[in-house]
């Protein structure tokens, strides 16, 4: 559900006249009803490899990497590539200017003492953006997330540039797809809201990234998130916190919560086994609560500390924002950076805080 | 007590320096009256500016109440004018723009001292009281003289300095005007210091004063 | 500082009595401040339309990529630009007539607002704060400015049709669009425009363009790096019209000045008694000056606003004139409304306010010189006075040999200018010395008594007159100087347009292949005497904006080309592909004289070609130019097929017309007769002239108000100097007369003396501001009718400014005269 922010990037910028809703709605206006666009069902079963090309009819999708990487002297470096697709009306795509669709990027690098991003903007129908199934190639100008063995996800090569940053860095699955939620279909609150959504978690990245002319030789983990859909968010939810995180024993987490305007915040996540099986969390199986704040660009307070619990499977860990000034300052802003564990278990991940 | 002593000045033309005052001295008690005299050119009109700090002294003094006038600022001289002195001309420079009524409480009310009460006096006793809503050039020649007296007496000031205030009327009329500018002089507690080329008028005043080539040929009480 | 408001309110009883010096200055200021913050509303209106225009994409576009060749970049270019990592956004840009409620012809722009560069401003919005579902739709925003919408007769909401029958997306205001300009979404301008996968430019953030990127290998050929921005090449080639409009309005400025000038004087003479009694009562110098000062600050204020408001309402009846010859001349869209904002209202107001500091601060410098006593008075006055007028003379000469440095050194527009300035203010300056030496000349032959006094009289008068009358010589000089130009101009100009406009019928042609068939088709009609294709290359030469003609050779040229200067055998060697012929403005610019060689920046090589010729092109803004066809094709393959005259008998042409109507779907803009641009050349340039005549016979009439003033203002003084002899027996009717004759004396002088400054003022205008301004030469010419007009109109003037005082001398009363001697008393 993460990356809805983005998403309101698009719909933000790109349906601000929708029937000008009312500021009760939820963040970013993506409360809106919207049964014109393609609902999402329980028990549609996903077909790969078409799933992982667009999903044409559909509101809002992306495809979303987040990279944990160690460089040669042992430090910490986070990287993001994301593109969204949005569509401002519903109805088929076509070519040309008139395409409904509108394509955004967003780029950042993470340093222990940095944190740089970037963003562009494409419309759709002319070439300049877009995503293929099969071979895998997602791109938006130069920056491109494409497969390099035509298998799937596989194997992939990532690259983005910014001002004053840049990567370029290979990425290999070591396990399966992972279903979250009910076989792909992930509820966002008890109302109905949901979305489909799959992720590879079990990547292994070898690459180079570039700061300031400088070019650092890095290694590490990275996480695939691809997500779809008509109407993510209730009108009552106020944002979100997400976590994806690589456990030292080879499990990996994925867990979120959607703080409500009124009353307990919606949580819910899956548990992956080092060999991949998904199991799904529920809202009561997760203890989560921030520890400690930073003050970002936007003036705001955001928690950059949490302590995250999961009994079911004797967790218990300080979640630590390797970056504490992650703020991506991009058309709408959010919150999206690297972090690292301590406690029952140690680890990396990436922490992710919209409506702030 | 006004007192002038040892005063000198002279003008600069086109033939060179022109001496008019050559040390006058002139003393005036507070209340009296005085009559300056003397033949055209004898430095009367002169000395009376003088006084009144229209012109600067070249040597001598004048004191006023034992203090003395000279090396005062323009501004402090503009002051002394204001407050000390009532002037009544040879030319009787009304102000011709505005009506009798303002020009009789003008320098009064410049002086901050306005006396409706008193101007009313005035007004009433030199005739003007059915005039004061008409304008300097709708006035006879005995009326404009009687309006600058009445101006200059309006903020009842210590001195009144007179340049031949009836130099253009016929005897009658001088000698009514006379009158009534001795009367309300007095009444005003101020002194007087008149020029005037008749001895007849001249002989009305407490003290007499006769200028001769710059210098005070005879005084008479 | 009760002292200060009691003499204030002494000061002020002083207008009562005298209304008529009270309108005079107050008019002198608001006449003065009217005509200059009219100007300046002008000039700022058609500015901020030109920055409007420019910054229609406004904070970035200062660097774009253009097509090496033709109109349009294909939009794959962009696409692989991108995909290459470069930060370009697309724009296309065209030429759209609308239909509707009105006809117009509009600016379409077709703009893809998610790749605008960051922090851009589209028409003065952010676009980050853009309704983009809105804008791009459907059914899209047609983007328009509010003179555009009235223009067109619609409202917002409604779809404008284009002439082919095309619907706009629905029309939406935008308050900071420029005049004439339509901004839509690329995807509806390609349509509109009919150009699809094309843009006409690519955009890139000014800190990109500054890191000075090279393009692909592939592209290297096709693009372009353009830096200048539209913005400049208006400024650039408007300013001297601006700065023309300028000039007249500082004139009026200085006219009224003399105004004020001389009403304050008067007044100040007039009130030397009473700032003496106040000065006698009482009142020290420092309250006396605050209190005039205060008093001049009051007139400023008002002057200043009520001249403010004029120079509002002056500037928006002359608005849609100058808007109109700007649209003609330059092809620039200014708004036919004002809208202003407060600075200008602020700074009309301050210039009132330093206008009557100006003319005033003599006079409050005499009245802090004004001796306390009335004693040696009159003489010193006197002495000062001559004094004075030496100082005059003086920097009369000084000021005249500014004016000659400047001609022989000058070479720019505001030199050309400050000579100007230098000459018309050291005429003005010697006039009274000119005029004094004049009656006393006259005065030698005058021997019977009253003729004696008329002189001796008149030469008495003119120290007040002076400046009435200087005030006068520069109006009407003035007059003559821009009436003799302007006619001048019309005249060249219009034999120029008859000579070059010697073929029936102009055509352009929607593109290159229709121009070759229309060319081919006309070839094969029998009635067409000759088909004359050119050719066109736009380019820029040392900066500035040229146009590159092909032609065929033809003795159409010969006989109708008319040629200001020529090599032997000019249109030979043009033929040949070895001579260039150039507009006389661009030579000059270029610093080009025949046989110099001017190289020409064609694609793949420079050119070289030998001026041959020079021709006149008058009221072409931009660079003109005359090649061989052949040789531009050779150079510029690319080079347009532009544009068609034809020759054919003239009872064939309507005829002829109807045909290629028909057979090519023409419209009118593209086909027009010669009579109908003969028409429209002439109504553009009768227009041009429109507001320079308005605000000329303008600076007339203040000339003429201040002349008035100041003989009215005179004549009360007058009585006293009639007054004896009046007493020593001349009749009052005589005395009237004698007076009137007096001041049409000094009038008809003054006029005289205007008729040749304001030639040498012409020959100024045709010899150094045109040749600066406009980049041409006109041959000075003498109108004597018009002439004669100006002379009868400034008789006019005095005669009645002269009929009021005389008037009042009639009308007075012996006891009026009488009471003269009784105040000398």
């Amino acid at each position: 559900m993460k990356r809805n922010v983005q998403i309101i990037a698009c719909a933000l910028l790109l349906s601000g006249c929708d029937n000008a809703p009312p500021a009760s709605e939820g963040f970013a206006g993506l409360g809106q009803d919207a049964t014109t666009y393609t609902p999402v069902l329980r028990g549609q079963a996903l077909r790969f490899p078409a799933d992982h090309g667009a999903h044409v009819g559909y509101r809002i999708e992306w495809w979303y990497v987040t990279a944990n990487l160690i460089d040669e002297q042992g430090h910490d470096w986070g990287v993001q590539w994301t593109l969204f697709r949005s569509a401002l009306h519903p109805g088929a795509e076509t070519q040309g200017w008139s395409s409904p669709t509108v394509w955004l990027g967003h780029a950042a690098l993470s340093s222990p003492s940095s944190h740089q991003y970037s963003q562009t903007f494409a419309r759709g129908g002319i070439g300049q953006a877009g995503v293929e199934a099969q071979p895998f190639r997602a791109w938006i100008d130069n920056w491109s997330l494409a497969s390099t063995s035509g298998q799937g996800l596989d194997q992939l090569q990532m690259h983005a540039t910014g001002k004053g940053f840049s990567y370029q860095l290979q990425l290999t699955s070591q396990g399966p797809l992972v279903l979250h939620g009910d076989y792909g279909y992930s509820e966002k609150s008890g109302q109905g809201q949901a979305s489909y959504y799959y992720s590879q978690p079990f990547y292994r990245v070898s690459g180079e990234v570039e700061r300031h002319g400088q070019r650092y030789p890095v290694t590490g983990r990275a996480w695939l998130d691809r997500e779809w859909s008509s109407q993510p968010l209730s009108s009552t939810q106020q944002g979100w916190d997400w976590f994806s995180l690589h456990l030292e024993n080879g499990a990996k987490l994925m867990l979120f919560q959607v703080r409500q305007r009124d009353g307990q915040p919606y949580r819910a996540g899956t548990w992956i086994s080092p060999d991949g099986r998904a199991e799904a969390l529920r809202n009561e199986q997760i203890q989560l609560a921030p520890q400690a704040w930073t003050r970002q660009d936007n003036g705001r307070q955001l928690p950059t500390r949490w302590r995250l619990q999961v009994a079911a499977h004797n967790l218990d860990v300080q979640v630590e924002a390797l970056q504490p000034h992650a703020w991506m300052g991009t058309t709408v802003a959010y919150w999206e950076g690297p972090v690292q564990l301590q406690g029952s278990s140690t680890g990396r991940g990436y922490l992710e805080m919209t409506g702030y | 007590m006004l007192s002038v002593e040892n005063l000198y000045k002279s003008f600069i033309t086109a033939q060179g320096s022109l001496p008019v005052l050559r040390g006058v001295d002139l003393h005036l008690p507070n209340g009296t009256s005085m009559a300056l005299m003397g033949e055209s050119g004898s430095g009367k009109s002169t000395l009376l500016h003088l006084i009144a700090g229209l012109e600067r002294a070249d040597s001598g003094h004048i004191l006023v109440d034992g203090t003395p006038l000279q090396g005062r600022h323009e501004a402090e001289l503009a002051r002394w004018r204001r407050l000390g002195i009532g002037l009544v001309f040879q030319q009787y420079n009304l102000i011709g723009s505005l009506d009798v009524a303002a020009n009789l409480a003008f320098q009064a009310r410049l002086a901050e001292r306005h006396d409706p009460a008193w101007v009313a006096y005035l007004a009433e006793h030199l005739g003007l009281s059915p005039l004061l809503q008409r304008y300097p050039e709708q006035l006879s020649g005995g009326q404009q003289q009687r309006l600058a007296i009445g101006r200059a007496l309006a903020a009842r000031p210590s001195l009144v300095l007179a340049d031949e205030p009836t130099g253009s009327l016929d005897e009658a009329s001088s000698d009514t005007v006379l009158e009534l500018l001795l009367r309300l002089v007095g009444e005003a507690g101020s002194s007087l210091l008149m020029v005037t080329h008749s001895p007849r008028l001249a002989a009305r005043l407490s003290r007499q004063c006769y200028l001769h080539l710059g210098r005070v040929q005879s005084q008479a009480a | 500082m009760s002292c200060v408001r009691i003499s204030l309110l002494a000061l002020l009883s002083h207008w009562r009595r005298h209304p008529l010096q009270c309108f005079s200055i107050f008019t002198g200021l608001w006449l003065a401040t009217a005509l200059w913050a009219g100007v300046q509303a002008l000039n700022t209106q058609a500015r901020a339309d030109y920055a409007r225009a420019s910054t229609v994409l406004g904070g970035i576009a200062q660097a774009y990529w253009a097509p090496r060749q033709g109109q349009h970049i294909d939009q794959a270019t962009y696409i692989t630009l991108r995909r290459e990592g470069w930060p370009v956004s697309p724009v296309l840009e065209g030429r759209l007539n609308l239909v509707g409620g009105n006809t117009l012809t509009v600016r379409l722009i077709g703009i893809e607002p998610l790749t605008l560069p960051q922090g851009s401003a589209i028409a003065g919005q952010t676009n980050e704060a853009l309704d983009l579902s809105g804008f791009i739709g459907p059914p899209g925003q047609a983007w328009v400015g509010p003179d555009t919408l009235q223009r067109l007769g619609l409202k917002p909401g409604v779809q404008a049709r284009t002439e082919d029958g095309q619907y706009l997306p629905p029309l939406h205001l935008q308050g900071q669009l420029a005049p004439g300009v339509i901004v839509v979404d690329i995807g509806y301008a390609q349509a509109l425009l009919k150009a699809p996968g094309q843009v006409s430019r690519l955009l890139m953030p000014a800190d990109f363009a500054d890191s000075a990127p090279h393009l692909p290998v592939n592209l290297a050929d096709t693009l372009q790096l353009q830096t200048s921005s539209d913005a400049q090449d208006l400024q650039r080639l408007t300013e001297s019209f601006h700065l023309n409009l300028s000039a007249l309005g500082l004139l009026a400025f200085l006219v009224g000045l003399f105004i004020v000038h001389a009403a304050i004087g008067l007044a100040l003479e007039q009130r030397r008694s009473l700032l003496r009694t106040l000065r006698a009562c009482g009142v020290s110098l420092a309250e006396l000056i605050s209190a005039l000062a205060l008093e001049l600050g009051l007139f400023a204020v008002l002057g200043g606003l009520a001249g403010v408001f004029s120079g509002y309402l002056l500037a928006a009846v002359l608005l849609n004139d100058v808007a109109a010859s700007l649209r003609g001349l330059y092809g620039v869209q200014v708004a036919g409304q004002l809208s202003l904002s407060p600075s200008w209202w602020l700074t009309g107001l301050s210039i009132s306010l330093l206008g009557a500091l100006l003319a005033g601060a003599n006079s409050l410098l005499r009245a802090a010189r004004l001796p306390l006593l009335a004693l040696a008075q009159p003489h010193a006055w006197r002495a000062a006075h001559s004094l004075w007028q030496r100082r005059q003379v003086l920097l009369a000469v000084v000021l005249t040999l500014l004016a000659l440095a400047c001609w022989q050194f000058g070479d720019s527009l505001r030199i050309g200018f400050v000579m100007i300035t230098a000459l018309l203010l050291a005429a003005a300056l010697l006039l009274p010395a000119v005029l004094d030496a004049a009656l006393a000349l006259l005065g030698r032959y005058c021997h019977r008594p009253l003729a004696q006094w008329f002189i001796a009289d008149s030469r008495q008068q003119l120290p007040a007159l002076a400046l009435a009358l200087m005030a006068l010589l520069l109006a009407l000089s003035a007059s003559v100087g821009v009436g003799s130009m302007t006619e001048g101009f019309r005249k060249t100009f219009m034999g120029w347009l008859d000579q070059r406009l010697a073929a029936e019928l102009y055509l352009s042609p929607r593109d290159t292949a229709q121009a070759q068939a229309i060319n081919d088709w006309l070839k094969a009609q029998p009635q067409v005497d000759a088909v004359l294709p050119r050719w066109r290359v736009d380019l820029r030469l040392q900066g500035w904006p040229a146009q590159l003609f092909g032609i065929i050779d033809h003795p159409y040229y010969r006989q109708h080309w008319a040629l200001l200067e020529q090599q032997e055998d000019a249109w030979r060697q043009l033929a040949n592909g070895q001579g260039v012929m150039l507009s006389e403005q661009l030579a000059r610019h270029l610093h080009l004289n025949l046989g110099d060689r001017l190289s020409l920046p064609a694609p793949t090589a420079t050119a070289n070609l030998r001026v041959v010729g020079i021709y006149a092109d008058y009221g072409n803004p931009k660079g003109h130019l005359l090649v061989s066809v052949d040789w531009l094709q050779r150079y510029w393959p690319e080079a347009n097929f532009y544009a068609l005259s034809i020759r054919l008998p003239a009872q064939q042409v309507s005829t002829l017309m109807a045909q290629l109507q028909q057979q090519f779907a023409l419209n009118n803009d593209q086909l027009t007769d010669q009579a109908s641009l003969k028409r429209w050349s002439r109504e553009v340039f009768e227009r041009t002239f429109v507001a320079t005549a308005a605000l000329n016979s303008l600076t007339l009439a203040v000339a003429g108000v201040a002349l008035f003033i100041s003989l009215l203002t005179l004549g009360q003084s007058r009585l006293g100097q009639l007054a004896p002899l009046w007493a020593l027996g001349v009749e009052r009717r005589t005395l009237a007369w004698l007076n009137l004759g007096q001041t049409l004396m000094l009038a008809g002088l003054t006029v005289l003396l205007a008729i040749p400054l304001g030639l040498l003022l012409a020959g100024c205008l045709v010899a150094v501001v045109n040749v600066q301004a406009f980049g041409w030469r006109l041959p000075l010419q003498v109108f004597p009718l018009q002439l004669l007009q100006l002379v009868l109109l400034g008789l006019m003037t005095s005669l009645l400014a002269a009929a009021a005082p005389l008037w009042q001398l009639l009308r007075s009363q012996p006891a009026d005269l009488l009471r003269q001697f009784a105040d000398e008393a």
